[in-house]
């Protein structure tokens, strides 16, 4: 059995301190992965690891092709779709145009693709020549995941989209996910302080634990395991 | 400059050192090593602003003007005697700095530098605009000039008054205003710093330094001071100076002091480049390597090496 | 949540969205000047022709203004050398000329030694002290300044030199205002200039990569710009636009000296700063209004002679910068605790 990417004893360090110990996972092509964790548990810098915006050492694996010292700019052209906290939304820009820069590493017109992710995303249209800093929250993260999918990703890295959002947005945002996965079949491996909605959406989901992976298994059973509901469902 | 045992006696060294050098030094050299000693003046003031309030000049060279031309008119009208017209300096360019460090306040970063940088290229004009009582691009002429020893012993006398009292004003009280002006300006307002007063004062002080170092500067150019000496160049000087200086450190700005007082005239010998402006060549690359090799400047490099030397006995345990 | 309104916006509120944007002091002050210009212009043939000349001269301040304000916004540094970078390449187009070439042709090749040159420099120069700290770069920069000036004089001596002169002596006569070619020329390049950099940053790909990269060096990491890449292909477009800069202003100035651009390089850093630095269309029309408010001032007010053209720039500045710390078109950054 081999995924699509494949994490073996990662390490990585800001500094003195180290905040990934040896994190192993796997995602399997086509599916939902999930990433629970307290904070300060590593769970962003595991996705900073993969796409080389942090220094890291161990064993990371691509679509076969070994990350080793990549940075971002590389990973990216790989087909891994990073939307960081904060969304790396261009604040600056256009709509349109962070659009357009979500297809940098493409050749050729994107007009196809921003079709496509337009039926999930209608609204963008409207707001094309709109400063992308003037959106509120929950549109600038629809708008980093449609920046996103225009690339055309083997492997969507989601950073917490629920964070700083209302609860109707959140669930707006994770059924577009959900869709997304199950009509164009795209890779997510996703980052979430809310365990509850994660479990939901991801088929299976690791726990980290200072720098480590605690628990991991399918979503069902998790939600199941008897310290996961105390600490990250709260009942 | 942390009062320590080591530091101590490194200064009663460099004291020593410096008081007896002239003995060792021909005429000529004592000049150059003068004009080290204006420098550290000068950069010793930039660093108070800039190293200690987190303020940045590029005009310092206007204050040296203003200082200049100040001891050069009050020996040609009143034949005053020359150490006063050095004290007339630091006054009058002590109110300056203060005027100055005014507008200052509503400017941060870049735009504090640029609008200092206006100075230093509009002070210099000024001469030749009212060029009866300034002297117009001929300059002014002292009444007075000294020798090279005159000039050491005052310059470096100068520096080491000028030092002692910039380590009495920062050890206590206003330092650590200023520190925390420099570290985060927000903080300081809500720990009950007075911005306006503490920013202003280190203008003032700043600008002080480089008054008496502008007067000792004229001084240097037998009493003659000219517009040219002070254009843009000498305030790029002084700035330069102080990065290679680095921040915070006695034996920095006696290193960033020598590196300009003396690298202009030393490259001027290299032989590689031959003609007369083969010197600017070898000087900006100098500078240019200078700050690649160590962007902290010379006082991160020793903060460097002593980091090294203490971490070296930790790592020797078994 | 209760505001107050103040006149002015509630004024502005009841306007069509599209004059809503013009009410501002800033665009309602430049629509003043400019009323005022084509009035003056109107009534006195002396008036026009000085405009016309300042215009010219501002749209060089112009130039090198945003050749500064590329590299401020992408390395928040203030390139000292730009002044001395446009001069050698200026030198070089000399030279050119010197070996036979005509003078347009000289003209285009030295805007590709130009490029090369700006890669060159960010590449070894700058691009190592890049993280460590601004004041660092800084000092580079002024390193690079004086060790241009060096070799320059080196190689070419601190002599004159005399170039060709891109535009005829010809001075047509409009309704009995003349404008000099040598103007109108000078005008027509800087403008030209400007625009095509601007069509290549707003419509291209490349255009669109390097603001990505200037703006969020880290989000564009993520989409896989080459940041690196980009800044050094910005210091590339800067120094053309210097050399642009460099090759107006030595016709105006009759003679080739290493000095050349340091008056040009200082009206430059006043007109970024007049424009905000961080806005390329400032740093332009900041250039443009310096140019001409010096010219008339130079012509109509006795007091302020040639001496007092630099220091009365930076008077404005001031005044201006005192007034709106930011610039007359940045916006004022928000800075976080």
């Amino acid at each position: 059995m081999s995924g699509l990417l494949e994490l073996r004893d990662v390490e990585a360090h800001y500094g003195p301190v180290q905040a990934l110990r040896g994190v192993s996972l796997e995602v399997e092509e086509g599916t939902i992965v999930a990433v629970l964790g307290a904070n300060g548990a590593g769970k962003t810098t595991t996705l900073r690891a993969i796409s080389g915006t942090v220094r890291r050492t161990g064993e990371l694996r691509f679509a076969g092709q070994e990350l080793g010292r990549l940075g971002p700019e590389d990973t990216a052209r790989l087909g891994i779709a990073h939307v960081p906290e904060g969304r790396g939304t261009f604040a600056e820009l256009t709509v349109w145009e962070n659009l357009r820069l979500g297809a940098y590493t493409r050749r050729g017109s994107i007009r196809e693709d921003v079709q496509r992710v337009l039926a999930y995303f209608p609204w963008l249209d409207d707001r094309r020549h709109q400063e992308a800093g003037t959106l509120s929250g929950g549109e600038q993260q629809m708008l980093a995941l449609a920046r996103a999918f225009v690339a055309r990703p083997r492997l969507l890295l989601l950073d917490e989209p629920s964070l700083g959002l209302a609860p109707v947005l959140v669930t707006e945002i994770f059924r577009i996910i959900r869709e997304l996965n199950e009509r164009e079949g795209l890779t997510v491996l996703v980052v979430e302080q809310n365990a509850h909605i994660a479990l939901q959406l991801a088929a299976t989901a690791y726990v980290l634990e200072v720098g480590r992976v605690a628990l991991a298994g399918p979503s069902e059973e998790l939600r199941a395991h008897e310290s996961v509901r105390k600490s990250y469902l709260g009942y | 400059m942390k009062p320590s045992a080591v530091g101590l006696a490194t200064t009663v060294v460099a004291g020593a050192v410096l008081a007896l050098l002239p003995f060792a030094l021909s005429s000529y050299h004592q000049g150059l090593a003068a004009q080290v000693g204006v420098y550290f003046i000068a950069i010793l003031g930039l660093n108070i602003l800039t190293g200690y309030s987190g303020q940045i000049s590029i005009g310092h060279g206007a204050f040296m003007a203003i200082g200049g031309y100040t001891t050069a008119i009050m020996s040609r009208d009143h034949r005053t005697n020359l150490i006063l017209t050095m004290l007339m300096a630091l006054a009058i360019c002590f109110v300056l700095g203060l005027v100055v460090g005014l507008p200052a306040l509503r400017l941060s970063g870049v735009y504090l530098a640029l609008a200092t940088f206006a100075l230093a290229v509009s002070v210099p004009q000024l001469p030749l605009k009212f060029s009866t009582f300034l002297g117009g691009s001929n300059g002014v002429q002292s009444a007075e000039t000294v020798t090279h020893r005159w000039l050491y012993g005052a310059s470096w006398t100068a520096a080491a008054i000028l030092f002692v009292l910039a380590w009495l004003l920062l050890r206590g009280r206003t330092g650590r205003a200023f520190r925390a002006i420099r570290d985060s300006e927000i903080a300081a307002t809500s720990s009950g710093v007075r911005l306006p007063i503490y920013k202003t004062l280190a203008f003032g002080v700043s600008a002080a330094y480089a008054g008496v170092a502008g007067s000792l500067y004229v001084l240097g150019t037998n009493g003659f001071a000219q517009p040219n000496e002070f254009g843009v160049l000498l305030s790029l000087q002084i700035l330069v100076g102080a990065a290679v200086a680095g921040l915070g450190s006695l034996w920095g700005v006696l290193a960033g002091a020598a590196f300009v007082g003396l690298l202009p005239t030393i490259s001027k010998d290299v032989p590689l480049v031959g003609s007369a402006h083969g010197q600017d060549v070898v000087f900006g690359l100098i500078v240019v390597l200078v700050m690649l090799l160590l962007p902290q400047g010379f006082a991160g490099f020793l903060a460097r090496l002593a980091r090294l030397r203490a971490a070296r006995p930790a790592s020797d345990r078994p | 949540m209760a505001t107050v309104e103040t006149r002015p916006a509630r004024l502005r509120r009841d306007l069509p969205q599209w004059l809503r944007a013009l009410v501002r002091p800033v665009p309602l002050g430049l629509a003043a000047a400019c009323v005022f210009l084509v009035v003056g212009s109107l009534l006195s043939n002396d008036f026009a022709q000085q405009t016309v000349a300042g215009l010219a001269q501002g749209t060089i301040f112009g130039s090198l203004a945003l050749a500064l304000v590329l590299i401020y916004r992408a390395t928040e540094v203030i390139n000292f050398a730009q002044g001395e970078m446009a001069m050698a390449t200026t030198y070089v187009a000399y030279q050119l000329i010197s070996w036979g070439l005509s003078y347009w042709e000289a003209f285009f090749a030295t805007l590709v030694v130009a490029f090369v040159f700006g890669v060159v420099v960010q590449v070894v120069f700058i691009r190592p002290v890049q993280h460590t700290s601004v004041i660092a770069v800084v000092i580079v920069t002024v390193g690079l300044f004086i060790l241009i000036d060096g070799l320059v004089t080196w190689k070419w001596g601190a002599d004159l030199k005399f170039m060709p002169a891109p535009f005829g002596k010809t001075v047509y006569h409009v309704g009995g205002v003349a404008f000099a070619q040598q103007d109108l020329g000078t005008l027509l390049v800087s403008v030209l200039s400007v625009l095509l950099l601007w069509a290549l940053f707003r419509f291209t790909k490349l255009g669109l990569a390097m603001r990505a990269a200037a703006l969020r060096p880290a989000s564009a990491r993520l989409v896989g710009v080459r940041v690196d890449r980009m800044l050094a292909i910005g210091w590339g477009f800067a120094a053309v636009l210097g050399a642009v800069a460099g090759l107006m202003a030595e016709p105006a100035q009759y003679v080739l000296q290493p000095s050349l651009m340091q008056p040009i390089l200082l009206y430059a850093f006043a007109a970024a700063v007049l424009g905000g630095l961080e806005s390329p269309a400032g740093a332009v029309v900041g250039g443009i209004a310096l140019g001409v408010f010096l010219n008339l001032v130079g012509q109509y007010v006795g007091f302020v002679t040639s001496e007092l053209r630099l220091p009365f720039a930076f008077a404005v500045l001031l005044v201006v910068l005192l007034v709106k710390p930011a610039g007359l078109f940045g916006r004022a950054r928000v800075r976080r605790v």
